[in-house]
């Protein structure tokens, strides 16, 4: 479990990490948005420097990234095959046999997505090792505000968004606990056959919602006795605000897509 | 030697940013079935410790020898198992790692993964509960409709039945009352005067200490700052203090006493020595006995 990396938090200081939250979550969608827009070669490499400069100027070694993305390599090599064996025909042809080409079109497509697969999942990586979770709610939060005009009950999402996110390093620490009474009552997890490794999970499934049920109940308890009510207009403890670094994180943004814009092959 | 800490370290999260050294350079050794207490500040290293001793974490440097099992960085995990039926491990709080539908189902469940018959673990599972102090009527009963008392017995019971010789105990009177944590504490004491099961025991309670551990380790920062007999531990109050630890109730009393100008032989560490040497002062009076 401590091998992943997806979705942890890092705590060093640098530019990246002290950006406002909503900044950097808006940044992420878009820059979805910027990795699709390219396709040639010119505009990737456009992609691949900005990337490397956020990963930079956070101070994380490149080292985590790389451990993020093996999880899913599986995943990435699935997608990349079956792009390179069933694209459409085009361009010289390598392989034919059925309906498999191997195509020149096909080859370079399975390297660009393969590439976007990569530049996604380090992006988002970059974004949940340098923001802590709670920002992350609070940034979401503030940014569905304007939800609020069509009767989304915003406040009590992300408050519901808050309280899971403070309970995952809860509940790890706490399925690590039992995995290590049972590991010590003689139960082997991850090995054996797939049978054996289903059953082996329920002693560690039971407690575990056992546990997650009783927290549950005592933070209502807790929260309930102090007068806390759905719906209620509350203040807030973290207050975003947007500064000068913000503003010049967008701009270099804004230029790499006008600049991507500008060489892709319409 | 039963078990023996030869110069053990463990990092946390090592080769990380995140690296912390939890326990650093810690060697001392325990004679067969002894009694260890092991006492220190909240986060002093203790449950990491501990932990090593079946190889659920394995030191990051040193040897750890318990009988003639040897745990060292390069331990694999392919041959644990005689080790961790050997060391029985008792956790905090280990009502949390019940899951079976009958007490009975939960008990045997240790020496079934140990490769025990079923018969005989429901057997064993039986004469486990009787020991623990709970009577068989408990044994078809459901595990989460007992009271935290009880719940804590049956997951005792859970560990003794896969018959260990060394038992490890974290804080195992943590949340009890007074006499459920005394209950308890006798029947470990039993456990080991009867059975000679070797006992290692992480606690708070200095009461505890003194009472019933042959030796005592004293953790500081990840470092044993002492390591002798709970006289030898328990001789500076003022070193206890500079440690962060606290004198038992009775050698408290005891060294009130002393400022106030009672010499004693020996400073009395618990509640029988310091009633005994009290009486023995005390002019009898015709030859009534307290």
């Amino acid at each position: 479990m401590s091998n992943f990396i997806f979705g942890r938090y890092l705590p060093l200081n640098s530019v990246v990490h002290r950006l406002d939250p909503r900044a950097k979550l808006l940044l992420s969608f878009c820059y979805i948005g910027l990795v699709f827009m390219a396709n040639n070669p010119v505009s990737y490499l456009i992609i691949i420097a900005f990337t490397l400069g956020a990963i930079l100027a956070s101070k994380i070694s490149l080292g985590f990234f790389l451990k993020g993305i093996r999880p899913l390599i599986w995943l990435i090599v699935f997608t990349v095959v079956l792009q390179l064996l069933f694209s459409p025909v085009g361009g010289h042809v390598y392989f034919h046999w059925a309906f498999v080409n191997i195509t020149q079109f096909g080859l370079v497509n399975s390297g660009y997505i393969f590439i976007r697969f990569l530049l996604i999942i380090m992006m988002s990586t970059l974004l949940t090792l340098s923001t802590q979770p709670l920002d992350i709610a609070t940034g979401l939060a503030s940014l569905m505000k304007p939800l609020r005009w069509v009767r989304v009950p915003v406040d009590t999402l992300a408050m519901m968004l808050s309280i899971a996110l403070r309970f995952v390093p809860t509940l790890m620490d706490e399925a690590n606990k039992i995995m290590n009474a049972q590991r010590a009552r003689g139960v082997d997890f991850g090995e054996g056959g797939l049978l054996k490794q289903a059953k082996s999970l329920i002693p560690l499934m039971v407690p575990l919602f056992m546990s997650a049920f009783n927290r549950a109940e005592d933070l209502s308890t807790a929260m309930e006795a102090r007068g806390y009510q759905d719906s209620e207009h509350r203040s807030q403890y973290r207050i975003l605000t947007w500064q000068r670094r913000d503003t010049i994180t967008w701009i270099i943004f804004v230029v790499a897509f006008a600049a991507i814009l500008a060489t892709r092959r319409w | 030697m039963a078990i023996s800490f030869e110069h053990v370290s463990y990092t946390y999260q090592a080769g990380t940013p995140m690296a912390t050294s939890a326990v650093s350079d810690v060697s001392f050794a325990v004679p067969d079935h002894g009694y260890l207490a092991i006492i220190g500040h909240t986060g002093s290293g203790k449950s990491t410790l501990i932990q090593q001793l079946n190889a659920l974490l394995k030191p990051t440097a040193g040897e750890i020898t318990v009988d003639n099992f040897t745990i060292t960085p390069k331990t694999t995990n392919a041959d644990l198992k005689p080790l961790r039926q050997h060391v029985g491990m008792v956790f905090q709080f280990p009502e949390n790692q019940l899951f079976e539908e009958t007490v009975r189902q939960d008990i045997a469940f240790g020496p079934k993964n140990f490769g025990m018959a079923e018969a005989d673990a429901n057997k064993l599972a039986d004469a486990m509960l009787q020991t623990v102090g709970l009577d068989s009527s408990y044994a078809e009963r459901s595990p989460f409709e007992l009271s935290g008392g009880q719940m804590r017995r049956v997951a005792i019971a859970g560990v003794l039945a896969m018959r260990p010789k060394v038992l490890i105990l974290d804080e195992p009177t943590a949340g009890l009352d007074p006499q459920g944590r005394q209950e308890m504490m006798t029947l470990f004491e039993r456990l080991h005067r009867e059975q000679g099961l070797a006992i290692v025991l992480v606690t708070h309670q200095m009461e505890d200490v003194v009472q019933y551990a042959e030796q005592v380790a004293v953790m500081r920062d990840g470092r044993l700052v002492k390591f002798g007999t709970p006289a030898e531990v328990f001789s500076s109050e003022k070193w206890l203090r500079e440690n962060q630890l606290d004198m038992p109730q009775a050698a408290q009393v005891a060294q009130r006493l002393a400022n106030r100008g009672l010499a004693w032989d020996a400073l009395p560490l618990t509640a029988d020595q310091l009633a005994d040497q009290l009486a023995a002062r005390w002019p009898r009076k015709g030859g009534t006995h307290v």
